[in-house]
């Protein structure tokens, strides 16, 4: 609540809707799958250390798909794998988000065309909420896009029946 | 099994109690198994009986793509993707096979550049390698100050060619850029700034009690069975074994510079136990910094492009030529029919083959020991499954 | 040892067993030898005084379309010799003796290449596919494979 801070000199009464006091409230705390799958996990796990922190942003790693919110699918994702990520998604509490990191999960990346053994995007098994681009991509687009589903998460609504 | 009064099955103490074993499955999603490999354990309680692991969740045909590549450059970027900790280290052993078999001498400087590159890539695979142990045996620290490093080398390998991972710098016969100025300063000065964060990492982690107590004497791996399991690289000397393919099967300028090659003693335990693998990587961090000082100093002047073929056009043969990765011995087997594209391909990773000696150490070992075995393999399962 | 004294002394040993030796290969030179007999050779590479080959480095298969060939890859870390091993055998019946016995190192490698060019190594204690799903039909790094439409119900092709 960064905004609001110092704003008052007392105790005071905030009104807001309770849409947006619990949508804040998942967006500064998006838990994700502790899971790395290739080339992409190495930067994800750069974007968690010292130099860019994603831990900031509330983003804290766990070992287990019952106590998450996002699953960062970070690298290529294999026949032999899918079925695997499928149950994973499967077993993680509703609301869930998936960010598809790097362009072997978005679509098949360099393995796209001679890649027997490679899923051509993880969305043809989970619904994908944000596609990151890049080979890998930096930690700084990882922020990014998950600045991006924040904001996704920011604009839901109780009332209507999310993805 | 361990001669302890716990590994005892209850049967055997004249108890009612009876115990059975246990089928156990870790991964492919689990944290310390390092990427997405498989291993089922079948325990007796807490005693690990039996590992079988299963690989190929990361399986992406690299082979059947540098078949299909219309031209031998054009797969320098797959094998980037391979063990993509080390993507210099990768990139430097194809290279190497590649100008064995096109029979192309490159030039002194790109030999320089090269095994500075290729020396500095170690220093940040293993750092992670450390890291990430250090995570697995429950110290989260270590991790975030050699990241903090690690982010150093990246930083000079950006200036350089542009990427952070993944790099496509090594071409056959030469190199995509040469160094920018004033990068030969920076990477002297790396070299002073890392120099006592080692000693740091050794008071922190190294030698730490705890530390010490979980990878001492845990896993041992005698020389007989490393040597005909075939590991190399830190799996092979933590063992005892004094061999290093940058001494004992020169390639590039290796012979003309001065270092050591670094082999486990049992310090702390028996020779060949995780923490020996352990002190072998920290040593080698050490003498990379030795390598590369020296190179610096050496460096020749040259144009690095002056070696580049312009058609890359093989006789029919074949070549293998090997490195020392990080993790042990890289080698590319290359069969050319004649054509400007690759025949066959074949990549012999060390994560591949020193992950196959897990199940031979980790039997009788208790479930909690398996997690700092698997660590100290240090395995790459882009590499391991290709 | 250099490669002449080897290619020598296994002909020798094995005679009619040697059927090629390459010494002229453009880069590397290589012996092919009897498919039936490299569980010999191999036995003798290693525990000959002289040879000390102790270590396998690499084995791969090769499609050479009608035949499929085993390349072993050797190296004596003692001696610092290196020595290249070729067997060839139809793809219509592609049985090559295992070598997991004298080289523990060979039984991954030997997976590997049942998986993935379908050479049957008799004698292994335990030849499964290491890399594909245990249900993948077909041997993908065959030259004339063709990628399946679909497997598990997920498309392949992009």
């Amino acid at each position: 609540m960064g905004l609001l801070d110092k704003q008052f000199e007392k105790s005071n009464v905030l009104v807001t809707s309770l849409d947006s006091l619990l949508n804040w409230a998942r967006l500064s705390s998006l838990y994700q799958m502790q899971f790395g799958l290739a080339c992409c996990a190495i930067e994800m796990m750069a974007a968690s250390a010292s130099n860019f922190d994603m831990m900031r942003f509330g983003v804290i790693p766990r070992a287990t798909p019952r106590q998450v919110d996002v699953m960062i699918v970070s690298g290529t994702v294999t026949l032999k794998m899918a079925s695997r990520i499928k149950r994973l998604y499967d077993q993680m509490p509703e609301p869930r988000y998936v960010l598809s990191m790097g362009s072997c999960s978005n679509c098949g990346g360099p393995y796209w065309e001679h890649g027997y053994h490679v899923l051509k995007g993880v969305d043809r098994v989970i619904p994908v909420d944000v596609y990151i681009p890049g080979c890998p991509p930096r930690p700084e687009a990882l922020i990014e896009g998950l600045m991006k589903l924040q904001e996704k998460v920011r604009n839901e609504s109780m009332a209507k029946k999310h993805a | 099994m361990i001669e302890t009064h716990h590994s005892q099955p209850a049967t055997s103490r004249g108890t009612t109690l009876r115990t059975e074993e246990m089928i156990v499955n870790m991964g492919p999603q689990h944290p310390s198994t390092h990427g997405v490999l498989r291993l089922e354990l079948v325990v007796d309680g807490e005693i690990v009986v039996d590992v079988i692991p299963h690989l190929g969740y990361l399986h992406r045909c690299f082979e059947k793509h540098a078949e299909q590549m219309s031209n031998y450059q054009q797969v320098v970027p797959y094998v980037d993707r391979m063990d993509y900790v080390s993507s210099m280290g990768n990139e430097f052993s194809y290279v190497v096979a590649a100008e064995k078999l096109l029979k192309i001498q490159v030039p002194e400087r790109v030999e320089y550049i090269r095994v500075i590159m290729a020396e500095l890539q170690r220093i940040a695979s293993h750092q992670i390698a450390i890291g990430t142990y250090g995570i697995d045996i429950g110290a989260f620290t270590p991790f975030l100050l050699l990241f903090k490093d690690r982010e150093r080398i990246l930083d000079l390998f950006e200036e350089v060619c542009g990427a952070r991972l993944l790099y496509n710098y090594f071409w056959i016969g030469g190199l995509s850029h040469d160094l920018p100025p004033g990068w030969v300063e920076k990477a002297k000065a790396f070299c002073e700034y890392l120099k006592p964060n080692i000693v740091e990492l050794n008071g922190l982690l190294t030698y730490n009690k705890i530390f010490i107590s979980r990878t001492a004497n845990v896993g041992v791996l005698p020389k007989q069975v490393a040597i005909n399991y075939a590991c190399s690289g830190p799996m092979l000397r933590g063992s005892g074994v004094d061999w290093d393919l940058r001494r004992d099967d020169p390639y590039s300028v290796y012979h003309k510079i001065d270092w050591d090659v670094c082999v486990g003693r049992g310090e702390v335990g028996t020779v060949g136990d995780c923490w020996d693998r352990n002190i072998v990587r920290v040593h080698e961090m050490e003498q990379s910094l030795r390598i590369i000082e020296q190179a610096l100093a050496q460096l020749p002047e040259g144009d690095v492009k002056a070696a580049l073929p312009k058609r890359i056009m093989p006789v029919a043969s074949e070549a293998y030529g090997r490195t020392e990765a990080p993790r042990g011995e890289l080698g590319f087997y290359i069969i050319s029919d004649g054509t400007g594209s690759p025949y066959r391909i074949k990549a012999r990773g060390p994560s591949f083959v020193n992950l196959s000696v897990v199940t031979e150490i980790s039997r009788g070992a208790m479930i909690a020991d398996l997690v700092a075995i698997l660590g100290s393999t240090d395995i790459v399962l882009g590499e391991v499954d290709r | 040892m250099t490669f002449q004294e080897i290619s020598e002394s296994l002909q020798k040993k094995f005679g009619e067993a040697v059927l090629l030796v390459k010494a002229d290969a453009a880069v590397d030179p290589f012996i092919v030898v009897a498919p039936q007999s490299i569980c010999d050779i191999a036995l003798f590479l290693r525990d000959d005084k002289a040879m000390q080959i102790d270590s396998l480095s690499c084995l791969s298969g090769v499609d050479r379309k009608g035949t499929l060939e085993v390349v072993y890859h050797l190296a004596s870390m003692t001696l610092k010799h290196k020595l290249v091993l070729k067997v060839s055998v139809p793809t219509d019946r592609p049985e090559v003796p295992s070598i997991e016995s004298v080289w523990k190192t060979a039984n991954w490698h030997e997976r590997e290449a049942y998986d993935l060019f379908g050479v049957m190594f008799t004698g292994h204690p335990d030849l499964r596919r290491i890399l594909l799903p245990y249900d993948w039909e077909g041997y993908p790094l065959r030259k004339d494979y063709e990628v399946p439409e679909f497997y598990n119900g997920m498309r392949v092709p992009y």
